[in-house]
């Protein structure tokens, strides 16, 4: 079944897909002119790009060039040139490696979980309810949301001795636990304010892609006898998967670049990501390194590692996704 | 020339307008002839926290001995945050205040690192003076190796130990500050004491002797001959009396189960004061405003102040500022005579009266009104001679630039042995390399 392919859903989310090949390629004269011709369409786009050289083309270069230097905050222009060897201390050092295991397990903890219950939660509004408009709303209120006022407040609802959770569990009779200080427990908590801040986010992208999935289909499986449940495994979860593609890439980039939360989570302004930086991740370590010890060229180097960590984990997810779809077909 | 060309060409030359434009900025100003004294100038502080200069009425009084003068303080609450942003402007060389306030915390930098930024006060005419009006450590903390002075002392963070009389009284310990101070002369025997509360039957329930082991490492550290750097400023954690003592008895601390686990200045920290959590806290002078506002005033009578545990043989300091002039300033000659007068004897006693911020210069601290000060929300316990006897007694322990990262490291893992139950040599190892880190780069 090819439904995937042909649902417009895919038009109406701007998920990555594979390029349409071209169905005739036009002489090479044509498109010349073709150029010249929209040259006011150049014009346009022009400060776009002159803003993107300027504050994202110019720093990313910039900072591959400190990530080459042994340099500090107050002096990031001088420093000595040290070559790679940011990076191979980097790659040789543990706190890296503990940040990266968790923000491998936070990403996980945070993003499976999330993700499904988005696509639950879209699956349920999309059904005709009284008051839809309000529940869609609502859901995307955490959204909203700052991630330093929800943080401060999950924190509180985790604190270990005058916390809402911990009173709650000694009410009904079970232990307290110190959720800050435990490995488990302090990046289940920040799971839990992430997938709490996003998955109305996701929930919408989802729905907005659903509501795009012709009536047809649904009908012609009710008449074959799929129960709703069958529906929505085989109608709705395929026609979706390039939308859903899309949020997984997205919520690897922010799993990958988690800082905020953890670093709020402390309570008390540290960037050691707990007694034993049980919930420092790769976002957080940039910190430390950086605006806590000063070692700017530190920091720059663990900036580059997490953007190929990126750039890797993306790739990735495209490769499976391409040879998914080829699977299919 | 074609038009994409042309827009290659304007765009690369925004691009490098835009550049520029952020680095550049205003150098040193030109020099415009012989300082006159009485010539209008606007001076502008840059502050972080509470210096209170504002509220103690000080600026007032200097613009009424100045009519020319108009002051303006740009205020950061956090230190922190306050240092990045002065990092930042020295490393641009612009955007820097007339007077720039320097902490405790970084001061060691700035004198390593940026002495040439800064006013050398050494070097003035009365310099003899000025260093007179200070404690040598206080001064000698903002002085570099090749004796340039980098700023003048505000307040100083002289330490003493804070007890909850209340609670000492239902634990049946004596709650009389004298024999205390006798009673915990050394840190062991502090130990005991906390031990003592620990196995009373009739504490407040859920209560702990101290806040967290960091209460007695942070003070404990600063007794000893070097705290975290040798003589030059290097860091040397492993090889220091100071750490090792100050290990020993905060790790026996955090893993007898003495303290309350709290990290100082977190949220759950901060709600712990009047939920009565914990009896002791090494507190510094100007932790006593800290603490009569989160207990509010209604509950005076309380805490009471006792001297801290080896203050006999050393004392510690936590805390403290400076102020400094940027030579690059447009202003300079009027910003010293400001800051000179803003860190004279007479206005740190007027500095402490008004607002509880502790001298460190030593002829406000001997001035009567300082040693006579009482506190009533502390018992009535005499701050002024408390905290006086313990700035006297602080010794010059050299500082360095990665004290406050160092400190971190070893407070955090003493706080991984009382939660985690780690093993206090494997958490030591545990805070050398998290020092490595900090200090390596």
């Amino acid at each position: 079944m090819t439904i995937a392919s042909q649902s417009p859903a895919e038009a109406l989310v701007a998920a990555p897909r594979p390029p349409a090949p071209p169905a005739s390629r036009p002489p090479a004269r044509r498109r010349r002119r073709k150029l010249s011709q929209n040259r006011w369409g150049y014009a346009y786009v022009a400060p776009f790009f002159l803003v993107f050289a300027a504050f994202s083309l110019y720093p990313f270069a910039y900072t591959a060039w400190v990530s080459l230097h042994r340099t500090s905050l107050s002096d990031i222009d001088g420093g000595t040139w040290v070559g790679l060897e940011n990076y191979r201390n980097l790659l040789q050092s543990e706190f890296f490696w503990n940040a990266a295991r968790n923000t491998l397990t936070i990403g996980v903890l945070a993003t499976v979980p999330q993700l499904c219950m988005a696509l639950g939660l879209a699956h349920l509004l999309n059904y005709k309810l009284r008051g839809r408009t309000f529940f869609r709303t609502v859901m995307l209120m955490p959204y909203a949301t700052s991630i330093a006022a929800a943080t401060l407040v999950f924190a509180q609802l985790f604190g270990r001795d005058y916390g809402l959770i911990n009173t709650a569990l000694e009410a009904v009779g079970l232990e307290r636990i110190d959720w800050e200080s435990g490995t488990w427990s302090s990046q289940f908590a920040i799971a839990v304010i992430v997938t709490w801040r996003w998955t109305g986010y996701n929930a919408l992208i989802y729905l907005a892609a659903m509501q795009s999935i012709p009536g047809e289909l649904y009908e012609a499986a009710e008449i074959d006898g799929a129960s709703r449940w069958k529906q929505f495994l085989h109608v709705t979860v395929p026609s979706l998967r390039p939308t859903i593609l899309f949020t997984i890439v997205v919520s690897t980039i922010g799993a990958v670049q988690l800082f905020g939360e953890p670093l709020l989570f402390a309570g008390n302004g540290t960037t050691t990501g707990g007694s034993s930086g049980q919930y420092q991740t790769l976002g957080l370590l940039m910190y430390q390194q950086g605006w806590s010890n000063f070692h700017i060229g530190q920091a720059a180097t663990t900036a580059w590692a997490m953007f190929m960590i990126i750039l890797l984990v993306v790739g990735l997810n495209a490769v499976i996704g391409r040879l998914r779809a080829r699977a299919d077909r | 020339m074609s038009v994409s060309a042309r827009t290659k060409a304007a765009s690369a030359a925004v691009a490098v307008a835009l550049l520029t434009g952020a680095c550049g900025g205003s150098g040193a100003a030109e020099d415009d002839g012989p300082y006159d004294p009485d010539a209008p100038v606007t001076l502008t502080l840059g502050l972080f926290g509470t210096f209170d200069f504002d509220n103690a009425g000080l600026y007032e009084e200097y613009m009424e001995l100045h009519p020319n003068v108009t002051i303006k303080q740009n205020t950061v609450a956090q230190s922190a945050p306050y240092y990045k942003s002065l990092q930042t402007r020295l490393a641009a060389g612009s955007g820097l205040d007339d007077i720039q306030g320097l902490e405790i915390g970084f001061i060691a930098d700035v004198v390593a690192n940026h002495s040439d930024a800064f006013v050398d006060f050494g070097a003035e005419d009365n310099a003899d003076e000025l260093e007179g009006n200070f404690y040598d450590w206080k001064w000698g903390q903002a002085s570099s190796k090749d004796g340039k002075v980098v700023g003048l002392g505000t307040d100083a963070g002289p330490e003493a130990m804070c007890f909850r009389k209340d609670m000492f009284e239902a634990a049946g310990l004596p709650t009389d500050r004298t024999e205390l101070g006798e009673l915990w002369s050394t840190w062991d025997k502090y130990l005991d004491v906390a031990r003592r509360y620990d196995e009373s039957p009739t504490k407040p329930a859920d209560s702990a002797f101290l806040d967290s082991p960091a209460s007695i490492f942070s003070a404990s550290v600063y007794q000893g001959e070097t705290a975290y750097n040798d003589e030059d400023g290097n860091p040397i954690p492993e090889e220091s009396d100071g750490v090792e003592s100050a290990w020993n008895y905060a790790s026996q601390a955090a893993a007898e189960g003495l303290t309350a686990n709290l990290s100082q200045f977190g949220d759950e920290w901060v709600a712990a004061f009047p939920n009565d959590a914990f009896a002791t806290i090494a507190c510094p002078a100007w932790m006593l405003g800290y603490i009569t506002s989160q207990m509010g005033e209604d509950r005076a009578g309380e805490w009471d102040v006792a001297p801290l545990p080896g203050s006999s043989e050393s004392a510690a300091n936590w805390g403290g500022s400076w102020l400094g002039v940027p030579s690059s300033g447009k202003n300079v000659e009027a910003a010293k005579d400001l800051v000179e007068w803003l860190t004279a004897p007479e206005q740190q006693v007027k500095l402490f009266t008004r607002t509880g911020h502790f001298p460190s210069s030593p002829q406000a601290a001997e001035d009567p009104a300082v040693v006579g000060h009482v506190d009533e929300f502390f018992s009535g316990a005499p701050t002024g001679e408390i905290f006086g006897q313990s700035a006297a007694a602080i010794k010059r322990t050299p500082i360095g630039p990665y004290d406050t990262q160092i400190q971190e490291a070893f407070t955090t893992a003493l706080t991984d042995i009382a939660s985690s139950g780690t093993k206090p040599d494997d958490a030591f190892e545990d805070a050398i390399k998290a020092t490595q880190q900090a200090v390596g780069g």
